[in-house]
């Protein structure tokens, strides 16, 4: 399938790959002139936007970019309830941001080695991801293993946001990917991360009756509303506007 | 915690051609890891470098504005210093 034409793209799966990229790149984004330096401010911005244009690329793949993320229902989103997550203090976010991006290096990293539609694109973002990962190793390292508050800040985010994580190794159609090793490899960077950091992965169900993970069905937590609502009344006000 | 409670950190560059380090500007980071990552987000993101140096700007002496007239004045008026100030006799080659 190598040079596979636009037309043979799974659409569920750039969907899938796309609204990722652009629902935590919104929710990133929301530091700008909150972070707690202005250096930090500038390293979340930075992945925001390198999120941004892997979800431009991922969405123009899908349809047209504008419509898509602007002119879509929250039903018709199909990104993980862990990415919609508001950003809560900074160690909830670093803890997001550690999730998540390990998650999404070794998915790119999987696609990038296969010869599917999205290799490309996979290995061009894959760099840009395991920079991301690195930066959220860093802060749980300094978090975690840091003061009585810093610690008692970041176990919080790892264990508020761990039910979500279980939905990222559902597979996805179109996508190419050897899930049970994606989960084993993520466990495990993750667990050596987290032991380093002094702190303990927790212990509750990744998935299960109770825990999360409808998004790449349309089902979406409360916050989302708000986040799509924010990030879509300017074009909805003013449609087709440009400056 | 703010910025103002880390140190500060003065960053070098090098540039693609570049053959040496050039001092970028500073910034704050609570160590050296963070501030070679700050780094590369502040100074390196149109891809301006190949290489980061970074340095507590505490571990840098520098010659003092008050200084200035002795340390440097004197260099003003000593033309001869200069490669360009003697001329080159006829018949020299390969220089």
């Amino acid at each position: 399938m190598t040079g596979a034409p636009v037309s043979t793209v799974p659409l569920s799966a750039a969907l899938a790959l796309g609204d990722d990229a652009l629902v935590l790149s919104h929710r990133l984004g929301e530091w700008a002139g909150h972070a707690p330096v202005l250096e930090e401010e500038v390293a979340l911005a930075n992945i925001a936007l390198d999120l941004l244009g892997q979800a431009r690329t991922l969405l123009s793949l899908a349809g047209d970019e504008d419509e898509l993320a602007y002119l879509r229902e929250e039903r018709a989103f199909r990104n993980v309830q862990l990415v919609e997550q508001p950003n809560g203090d900074f160690a909830h976010t670093i803890a997001r941001q550690l999730y998540f991006a390990t998650y999404q290096e070794l998915l790119y990293g999987q696609l990038a080695a296969g010869d599917g539609p999205f290799a490309p694109l996979a290995a061009k973002a894959v760099k840009e991801v395991s920079y991301h990962r690195d930066h959220a190793e860093h802060w749980t390292l300094r978090l975690g293993d840091g003061t009585e508050e810093s610690h008692r800040r970041m176990r919080a985010g790892l264990d508020d946001l761990w039910r979500f994580t279980g939905e990222l190794f559902e597979p996805v159609d179109g996508l190419d990917v050897d899930w049970t090793a994606l989960r084993d490899g993520w466990l495990t960077l993750v667990t050596k991360t987290v032991d380093q950091a002094t702190l303990a992965l927790p212990t509750g169900p990744q998935l299960g009756a109770w825990t999360a993970g409808a998004g790449r069905q349309g089902i979406h937590t409360e916050p989302f509303g708000r986040m799509i609502a924010e990030m879509q009344h300017l074009h909805r006000s003013h449609p087709g506007a440009t400056w | 915690m703010t910025s103002a409670d880390w140190p500060l950190w003065e960053v070098f560059v090098r540039s693609r051609r570049g053959l040496s380090h050039t001092h970028a500007g500073s910034l704050h980071a609570p160590d050296a890891e963070m501030a070679l990552r700050n780094a590369r987000d502040l100074y390196t993101r149109r891809s301006e470098g190949v290489s980061i140096w970074v340095v507590p700007s505490a571990g840098i002496t520098a010659s003092s504005p008050d200084e200035k007239d002795p340390f440097f004045e004197p260099a003003a008026d000593k033309p001869y210093r200069h490669p360009t100030f003697y001329d080159i006799p006829e018949g020299v080659r390969h220089l």
